[in-house]
């Protein structure tokens, strides 16, 4: 089988899309390319389908909250992971979201692995991903209040009981007294 | 936010009409043509607490809504609230069949994240924990799968191995399971001078125990019924849902981390990936009775450069603690030791995936450092997940009693799904 | 005993009748199917073949909460999950006992965050902890086992309640 030669994904990108990419990393031979968050389905679309680059495979999404750091272009960022195996080669394409509205399309048009990546992002994260099929939250309660994964949501911790507080705690514990 | 207790001990497990399916589940089951049935949490074949909404036109599925969640346990939050080192062990109780490789995948991530050096020794030692869990966890996955389908002695026979497997973990972790036994910059501790024989007696013993398990299943009558035909998953599809490990090879497509992008000197051992061609479950079965041998295999050569004494961690005393001999004569190891054991190291504020080939599938890591000794964002990407997924597509149209087979031959676990 | 046992003389025991419900009780409990999360691989260890959980009469374990009197939490307990186990336990038939397995399920264990509830005894009462993440097997027989002891010492003016 003739496989057409790989091309550079950063330079086809720039060539086609030029006005969405904003910004391109590369940390420990990772390359990340900051995108527009309202053309990623463009940007996807665009790595999937041209020939040399054949990013057919779509690892994982994930979201990161900078709060409280200032010096990150936005509060959010999506990561999105892709990989060829083709060219056996990774990408990561990364938007930056404002803290006011979080929002970036969805593109499980493109992939419909990114279905329930994108529902953990909307439950754990609070960012709205436009045209997305089944926006319901995945892993918490349907009742949840609050979005637990960003980096203002306390961990909530239970105090450690020693004997001055232990009246506090059994309290909340009904059943452990019988 | 902290749910009132007994409010948790009084509530209703499910509120809600049958219009908020609307759009979920076909119209004919809000006319109540179709029924809706609901399978799980608590449901002895859904392998952990997975919610099914199953809507059924006579025994046929049509519909199934994989509803998750109920093991959500907060790892990364939790990691995100500790040093580098202290989220090994939380890790582990992740994908809690095969701990090994969640550890290894961490601490792939915090390696690459602040280029942290592994001794040769080390990797191969990783690389053998790493198969002998492979083959824990297959133990689990074929000795339930044969449980739900009603093959019980195979469920006996299976944790028979099982058992001999956790106590080589025991033997040097300290742990039957959560053992945390791979740290970063390599391992915990080296081997007991046990390890060694030990393992070569397992791999002597287990071969003839695989034949036993082909015997008893390959070319059984009532487990080919079961398994031919059921749950096909196409290349394309399966690429597309991002189903991946076993359950991709089964369909064809021969993509293996281990092979595709080598970790720990996978590329170094000589082993073959099992490739199945129909995609059903019958060869996803398949695929991984044959990944068994495959292990055996590599454990093989990973025991033939195994040296009983060596190096097991890495020397770089900026992440890694010094040795307990080493606290009694140096002053500066024992200011490292007490750094490191307090505060931990910082990492760049930069972020890496890293992907390893767990049991299950591609279990990746993202990570994403402050500058500070406390990790701004971990998130797994595991296989569960997305195998769970893609129960729908794969369950469409078959009977109820195929999904029981569905179910187990993605090989899910919920806490790798819920994290 | 002898051979006039063996052919239908039995002779006469005499015992009350707390002993020999509680006796009765202890031998065959019937535990609920019910695993969580990692504690559960070690409980279907406790089953298996090397630990053999039936030497103690618990080798059936019931899928339905109707048929069972034993149920062992065994795992981590989530928020999402919590009134589902509590609707199971309120479904099973008296009398039944709660083991309490693992860490996670006595008091959150390694979890001390929003997500897990932090020991089951929050929403249901609980006779026997068995500590440990996760416990051996021999650590739930040894529980189990706790267990037996306790009901073998239960009252009859308990059993009411």
């Amino acid at each position: 089988m003739h496989i057409p030669p790989a091309i550079d994904p950063v330079e086809s990108l720039k060539a086609a899309l030029g006005d969405a990419i904003l910004d391109v990393k590369v940390f420990r031979k990772e390359t990340t390319v900051v995108v527009e968050p309202s053309r990623i389905v463009d940007v996807m679309l665009h790595l999937r389908n041209t020939t040399g680059l054949v990013y057919n495979f779509l690892s994982d999404i994930s979201a990161v909250d900078y709060y409280p750091d200032t010096h990150h272009p936005e509060r959010f960022g999506v990561a999105y992971h892709i990989y060829s195996m083709l060219y056996n080669r990774r990408l990561r394409v990364k938007v930056y979201l404002p803290e006011e509205e979080p929002v970036v399309p969805s593109i499980t048009s493109v992939w419909p692995a990114a279905n329930w990546l994108e529902r953990e992002i909307i439950d754990m994260m609070g960012i709205t991903f436009e045209g997305h099929p089944d926006p319901r939250r995945l892993l918490m309660p349907e009742d949840w209040d609050g979005h637990p994964h960003r980096r203002d949501y306390p961990l909530g911790k239970e105090v450690v009981q020693f004997s001055f507080n232990a009246e506090e705690i059994m309290k909340y514990k009904p059943f452990a007294q019988k | 936010m902290a749910a009132n207790p007994n409010e948790l001990a009084t509530k209703a497990t499910w509120e809600g009409s049958v219009e908020q399916l609307r759009g979920l589940v076909s119209d004919r089951a809000l006319s109540g043509e179709t029924m809706l049935l609901n399978m799980g949490p608590h449901h002895p074949s859904t392998h952990g607490v997975l919610r099914l909404l199953l809507e059924l036109d006579g025994e046929e599925i049509v519909t199934v809504l994989p509803d998750v969640g109920f093991l959500h346990t907060g790892i990364e939050k939790s990691i995100e609230d500790k040093s580098y080192e202290k989220g090994v062990p939380l890790t582990d109780r992740m994908d809690y069949l095969s701990p090994m490789s969640n550890n290894m995948a961490f601490c792939m991530a915090i390696e690459k994240l602040v280029e942290l050096d592994v001794p040769e020794r080390a990797q191969i030692i990783r690389v053998i924990c790493l198969e002998l869990s492979r083959i824990a966890s297959h133990m689990v996955w074929l000795g339930t799968q044969a449980l739900d389908m009603g093959a019980m002695s195979v469920f006996l026979y299976c944790f028979r191995e099982r058992e001999y497997v956790l106590r080589i973990f025991e033997m040097i972790s300290g742990q039957r399971m959560m053992g945390s036994y791979f740290r970063p910059g390599g391992v915990w501790r080296d081997i007991p001078a046990d390890f060694i024989p030990e393992v070569k007696r397992f791999i002597e013993y287990f071969p003839a125990k695989i034949d036993d398990y082909e015997a008893l299943l390959v070319n059984n009558p009532i487990w080919k019924d079961r398994t031919f035909g059921v749950g096909v998953l196409e290349p394309d599809m399966a690429l597309a849902l991002g189903v991946t490990g076993p359950s991709l090879r089964g369909s064809g497509v021969n993509w293996d981390i281990r092979k595709a992008e080598p970790y720990s000197g996978y590329e170094t051992y000589d082993f073959d990936v099992p490739l199945g061609e129909h995609g059903d479950v019958y060869d996803r079965f398949m695929c991984r009775l044959q990944e068994l041998r495959e292990s055996v295999k590599i454990i093989q050569q990973g025991l033939k450069r195994l040296t009983p004494k060596g190096e097991f961690r890495s020397n770089n005393r900026k992440y890694v603690f010094p040795p307990r001999s080493e606290l009694g004569r140096s002053m500066e190891a024992v200011i490292h030791h007490f750094k490191l054991w307090t505060y931990g190291f910082d990492a760049p504020d930069e972020e890496v995936y890293v992907s390893v080939e767990s049991p299950r599938g591609e279990l990746g890591c993202y990570l994403h450092g402050t500058g500070g000794n406390k990790p701004r964002r971990v998130h797994f990407k595991t296989p569960s997940f997305m195998h769970i997924a893609a129960i729908p597509t794969l369950a469409e149209g078959h009977m109820i009693a195929d999904l029981i087979a569905i179910i187990g031959s993605v090989d899910i676990v919920l806490g790798d799904c819920d994290r | 005993m002898g051979l006039s046992a063996k052919l239908g003389n039995l002779g006469v025991v005499t015992t009350t009748v707390e002993t020999a419900v509680n006796w009765g009780r202890t031998g065959a409990m019937w535990p609920l199917l019910f695993g969580l999360a990692c504690c559960a691989i070690e409980m279907m260890s406790t089953q298996a073949s090397d630990y053999d959980l039936s030497r103690f009469g618990m080798e059936l374990n019931r899928a339905s909460p109707r048929q069972s009197d034993l149920m062992i939490v065994a795992g981590r307990l989530t928020r999402k999950m919590a009134p589902v186990v509590r609707q199971l336990y309120d479904q099973m038939a008296d009398p039944k006992w709660v083991i309490s397995m693992g860490d996670c399920a006595s008091c959150g264990g390694v979890y001390n965050n929003y997500a897990i509830v932090q020991g089951v005894d929050e929403i249901i009462p609980v006779d026997v902890y068995v500590a440990g993440c996760p416990p051996r097997p021999e650590q739930l027989i040894h529980g189990i086992l706790t267990l037996h002891e306790k009901i073998k010492g239960e009252r009859i003016s308990q059993w009411a309640s």
